[in-house]
């Protein structure tokens, strides 16, 4: 809402900078967006008074005028505006005058003659274009009252005002009208506003005699009253009222359309006019929508109306969409000679979504949708009624048609002072409050010492219970005079609990082995929500109205946003990458409606682990590199259960031959492997290594608790051993023949080397591994040893068919 | 006397011989040539028994000291010489220092991970828990209990991605209120809360919007807890994530499920205050709304709100990484370019 300080000043005694008046209200109420002042930066901008024109003689469109501007000769001005005619009042830039955008008018020759300055249009000197009456939109601006010639236009046009523009929360309609801001502006320097109600003078006629009023749903509609203004004449309206809409950004279009914009910007109360002569039938009944009507709203737009629409028909066509706008059909043109006038309250919802179906949100569906001034509709009604008679010569008929009355009522709230000082913890006085309350116009009464019962006008119908209350009595005293302490109450222990504390640790060592944290987006495209997905029995979550089809699902993976941000950054020259995410999957079984979200863990690598250096040869990464990465963070949390890594040819976006599933204990927890190449081309991203572990599972195992053991004291002994193999037989199985056979003595199995090639029979490959074993409580003899390599021999010769080099 | 003069040649001689020396090969060859076993000092000992009961331990106390003087001489050249040959062997050993060193990479915490573990470690430190909520929220919970029952227009300013009329992708972490505050018994104190988490919003993604952001929501509620206790606290979180020098101010807001409400400004990091482009020439910052939890919030949650209250806050990750850095992009928290990504590695 555009609030002009002059209007304000109309109101209350006002006397501040607009600026600081500006930024107080931001402080106590509502945010102020900005000032405008309209005559900033403008000046040698006069009324010049057009004494003659001529045709240019080298132009068929310029004029050459002798124009009046005050000083002992006219000027000669060069006008290219279709309007311009000898007699008119005009506004002129004089050479030297700066006009909007820091525009700098100078004396110039156009197409040969001597022009001093220019006449101007309203845009010119700053006007936004959806201000500027019709009449003067595609030429210069013409005084109609009088002016007086050398003068600035500033005061004539309104421009020396200063506009504060509103950014009205939901809860503060009040302050979409004058009056509601005059009183919230005026509690804030203890004025109280003054509203005057022009009189009105009714005819003998009766407007009952004229036109019957019904309504049918009075449950939406619970105010509705009408007044009948007959002679009207249709003409512009006065300077005065043309500058009060048009500094709140309304276009003037004639004095009945403008005093229902002026009657709703005063009172904040929708006011609509139409045409009575064109009403088929002398009868006005306000009802739901029926299916199929349709109507063309004064914009001239069609709209197939639906049940929720609220319709004002002549009893049987509709004639304007409630609350919303009115219908071409009923328009006040030009020769319209009786007028209705229209002041009701509507259901807020209703006109909401009427007005968001229909895509026509007005300033009239605005104020109703966010609740109006019960008590001041027919205040409104009849103010407007005597404006049409001042100013468009129009005889009010006698009485208002009521189609529904409302009953408004103050909002009646006890609240101790004690209380308020409680919440808010200050120590404010009784007659501090009360003054708050007061300079708000609510009434107080005090009971009980402290007890104060407050009665709050329908205009603040935002306020009804305590905390409203509260609120009031808060920014009003100001924020700034609050005091600001810490909560002074029972000590609680502040601490991660089992999971944030494993997610924490989690990220720490990811980091620590070089991959960084990433955040995708959890909503992606129907092929890649389902991805890479854990168990086969996991149904997707779709969202019902999604704004593209790229976020329309529910992730069930994390390694396809990796995919994507490896995509991102290949395509950006950036191929060496190794990145990790910590989210939520969202799985659900088929039937269900309602995803599970599991938290899991995800990590890619692609490129190089290091490039060639002077020290040492490029490092690629591989699979066994990030399972050397997954390893050992999984090792990190001791585990009851063994880690296993069983061979996986089935999932469908891996590699076949160079993927796993991953298990600890009988567990299975994710898998790791080489990304399909059809896959990774679908992606665009060379060759990528990933895994993904589902962390609430992993949260859910059981760890071994640690014991403290102290270094061992007698010495370990290795002893290696070469076995030849089937390249089918798997490092697994040798590792577990090892351990089966190796006795309790046996501490570590180290692979140090795997070799097929020359010197090995082809299909065969030799395993080499560095067997350590140690006894705590004793120095292990060469026998002992002896004993067990050959337990561990003859079974891997045995059960593997391994051959012992 | 011809033995001591002997022994005083001996030393004369070896003391020159040792000095000359320039390998510890040569050195051992004279020690065993002079003090051996077969040695000349050995030899004159063994001479001793001719001599006179009285010269005998003159010249024996002469030749002790002939012998340690020249033990002493081979022991310290023998020093010198080890000292000569390690120098030696650590001058051709010398390197470039100025080569690079082997590399070794270190992964990154998202920026926004950074902001957000800053905040929880902050709260945790003033005795807060940190609760995780539902990223798919039910109706009920995103907006009935946050007082926005169904038709509500605050409805309308945060669009939601609905999965059907009821669940639905939350717009903010407020839900996470409802659950805790329905679930917190009393009797074990006060309830001390902040949430962080992921939500939603149907928005099309630009400079300014994302349809996924960040979100932390604080909460405290007990029998006395005052909108000044909020004021303290948001006091301490802008000093911390803003610098020790900031002041904040309040606004009055409006959100349905705060009463007050307002919304909270940091003075300029950037111009302390002056204005600037950062602050739009204001000096003031907005950073974050909260208010006194409305007393429907507390009622919705089975809670008398005549005996407890509390306020609540929600701020956005995004958004103070954004401000705290200077990315005027929100984008690029999702889009994950590496060379973005890795500027962030200080978690301070
Ligand atoms: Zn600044």
């Amino acid at each position: 809402m555009k609030i002009s300080y002059k209007w304000l000043q109309e109101y209350i005694n006002l006397n501040e900078n607009p600026d600081v008046l500006a930024d107080k209200v931001s402080l106590t109420g509502i945010e102020v967006a900005g000032v405008r002042y309209p005559d900033k930066g403008l000046k040698k901008i006069v009324v010049g008074h057009v004494n003659s024109i001529e045709p240019h003689p080298d132009s068929d469109h310029l004029n050459i005028c002798q124009v009046d501007v005050g000083e002992s000769e006219p000027y000669q001005i060069v006008c290219g505006a279709p309007n311009v005619a000898a007699g008119q009042d005009v506004i002129v830039a004089l050479p030297g005058s700066r006009i909007a955008d820091n525009v700098k008018i100078k004396k110039s020759k156009m197409r040969g003659v001597e022009s001093k300055g220019m006449i101007c249009a309203l845009q010119e000197i700053g006007f936004p274009e959806n201000v500027v009456p019709k009449e003067y939109a595609n030429g210069i601006y013409v005084f109609t009252e009088p002016v007086k010639i050398g003068e600035p236009v500033f005061k004539y046009l309104g421009m020396d005002d200063a506009i504060l523009d509103f950014d009205i929360t939901p809860n503060r309609a009040d302050t979409l009208g004058m009056h509601g801001t005059a009183w919230e502006v005026g509690a804030m320097y203890h004025e109280k506003p003054t509203f005057e109600q022009p009189e009105l003078t009714e005819t003998a006629t009766k407007a009952q005699d004229l036109l019957k009023v019904a309504v049918e749903n009075k449950a939406v509609v619970p105010g509705y009253y009408l007044r009948i203004v007959e002679n009207v004449q249709i003409k512009p309206s006065p300077m005065w009222l043309q500058i009060h809409l048009w500094n709140a950004g309304i276009r003037p279009i004639n004095n009945v359309v403008d005093i229902t914009n002026y009657i709703m910007l005063a009172y904040g109360q929708p006011m609509h006019a139409f045409d009575y002569d064109k009403l088929t039938r002398k009868e006005i009944l306000v009802r739901d929508a029926k299916p199929g009507e349709v109507i063309t709203s004064l914009d001239g737009e069609d709209h197939q109306l639906d049940p929720e629409d609220i319709v004002i028909t002549d009893g049987v066509v509709p004639t304007g969409i409630a609350g919303v706008m009115g219908g071409l059909d009923s328009e006040i043109t030009a020769s319209s000679k009786t007028v209705v006038l229209e002041a009701a309250v509507f259901n807020g919802t209703r006109i909401r979504k009427t007005a968001q179906r229909h895509n026509l949100r007005t300033d009239a569906s605005t104020r109703f949708e966010k609740g109006i001034d019960t008590a001041s509709v027919t205040a409104a009604l009849d103010a407007a009624a005597s404006l049409l008679q001042q100013l468009a010569g129009g005889a009010v008929a006698q009485g208002v048609l009521v189609g529904n009355d409302i009953h408004p009522e103050d909002a009646v709230i006890d609240i101790r002072l004690d209380r308020i000082n409680h919440i808010l913890g200050t120590e404010l006085t009784l007659a501090q409050v009360q003054a708050i309350f007061e300079n708000l116009g609510f009434k107080v009464t005090v009971s009980d010492t402290d007890l104060m019962t407050v009665s709050v006008p329908p205009r603040r119908w935002d306020i009804s219970i305590e905390a409203d209350l509260v609120e009031e009595v808060a920014r009003m005293y100001g924020y700034d005079n609050l005091p600001a302490t810490l909560p002074k109450i029972a000590m609680t222990p502040g601490k991660f609990n089992p999971q944030q504390r494993f997610i924490r640790r989690s990220k720490t060592l990811l980091q620590s082995a070089g991959l960084s944290e990433v955040i995708s987006y959890a909503l992606t495209t129907k092929t890649k929500a389902q991805q890479f997905i854990m168990t086969a029995d996991t149904a997707l979550t779709k969202l019902d109205w999604p704004m593209t089809e790229d976020h329309a699902y529910l992730r069930l993976n994390l390694v396809s946003g990796l995919l994507n941000d490896i995509a991102y950054n290949v395509a950006r020259n950036q191929t060496d990458l190794a990145i990790y995410e910590q989210g939520r999957a969202f799985t659900k079984k088929a039937g269900e409606i309602r995803p599970v979200e599991r938290e899991y863990l995800a990590g890619a690598v692609t490129g190089l682990v290091s490039g060639d250096n002077w020290a040492q040869d490029k490092q690629v990464v591989d699979f066994y590199y990030l399972k050397g990465i997954l390893n050992t963070y999984l090792a990190d949390h001791d585990y009851t259960g063994d880690i296993s890594y069983v061979a996986n040819t089935d999932r469908p976006e891996l590699h076949p031959g160079r993927s796993a599933d991953v298990y600890v204990g009988e567990e299975f927890v994710g898998f790791i492997g080489q990304v399909h190449p059809a896959i990774a081309k679908a992606y665009a991203i060379p060759e990528t290594y990933v895994f993904q572990l589902d962390l609430s599972t992993l949260l859910t195992l059981p760890t071994t608790a640690l014991v403290s053991q102290s270094a061992p004291k007698y010495p370990a002994t290795s002893r290696d051993i070469a076995v030849l193999l089937p390249d089918t037989v798997t490092n697994a199985q040798v590792e577990a023949v090892i351990k089966r056979r190796g006795g309790q003595h046996l501490q570590n199995i180290h692979l140090f080397d795997v070799y097929a090639g020359k010197n090995i029979e082809a299909g065969h490959k030799s395993l080499a591994y560095s067997l350590t074993f140690q006894n705590p409580e004793a120095t292990l003899t060469e026998n002992e040893i002896n004993e067990q390599m050959t337990h561990i021999t003859d079974y891997l010769t045995e059960s593997l068919h391994a051959e012992i080099r | 006397m011809s033995l001591k003069s002997d022994l005083e040649q001996l030393k004369e001689k070896g003391l020159a011989q040792i000095k000359t020396v320039d390998s510890t090969k040569v050195l051992n060859d004279i020690r065993v040539s002079l003090l051996g076993k077969k040695g000349p000092i050995t030899n004159v000992l063994r001479g001793m028994k001719d001599l006179s009961a009285e010269e005998r331990p003159q010249v024996g106390s002469f030749a002790n000291e002939v012998r340690d003087s020249l033990t002493e001489a081979i022991e310290t050249k023998k020093q010198e010489l080890q000292t000569q040959l390690l120098n030696e062997q650590l001058s051709a050993e010398t390197i470039d220092v100025t080569l690079p060193g082997r590399p070794v990479e270190i992964g990154t915490s998202h920026v926004l991970t950074q902001v957000q573990n800053d905040i929880e470690e902050l709260f945790i430190g003033m005795g807060y828990q940190v609760v995780d909520g539902p990223e798919v929220e039910e109706d009920h919970y995103n907006f009935e209990m946050m007082n926005m029952p169904k038709d509500h227009p605050a409805r309308d300013m945060q669009d939601t991605f609905y999965i059907t009329n009821e669940i639905l992708m939350r717009t903010h972490t407020s839900p996470v209120q409802a659950r805790t505050l329905e679930k917190h018994d009393f009797n074990q104190g006060p309830l001390k809360m902040i949430s962080p988490g992921r939500v939603y919003r149907r928005d099309t993604d630009d400079a300014t919007h994302s349809h996924q952001f960040h979100q932390i929501e604080g909460l405290v509620v007990d029998k006395h807890i005052t909108m000044a206790d909020l004021k303290g606290t948001l006091e301490v979180l802008a000093k911390h994530v803003f610098g020790a020098d900031r002041k904040i101010r309040l606004r009055p807001s409006y959100f349905p499920f705060t009463e007050p409400s307002v919304e909270v400004d940091v003075s300029c990091f950037k111009c302390g205050g002056k204005g600037c482009a950062v602050c739009k020439y204001t000096g003031w910052i907005e950073v974050l709304g909260a208010g006194m939890v409305h007393p429907n919030v507390i009622e919705n949650a089975g809670i008398d709100s005549k005996i407890y209250g509390g306020f609540a806050f929600g701020l956005g990750p995004d958004r103070f990484a954004m401000l705290k850095y200077g990315i005027d992009d929100i984008r690029e928290f999702y889009l994950n370019d590496i060379r973005f990504l890795h500027q962030f590695k200080v978690e301070d």
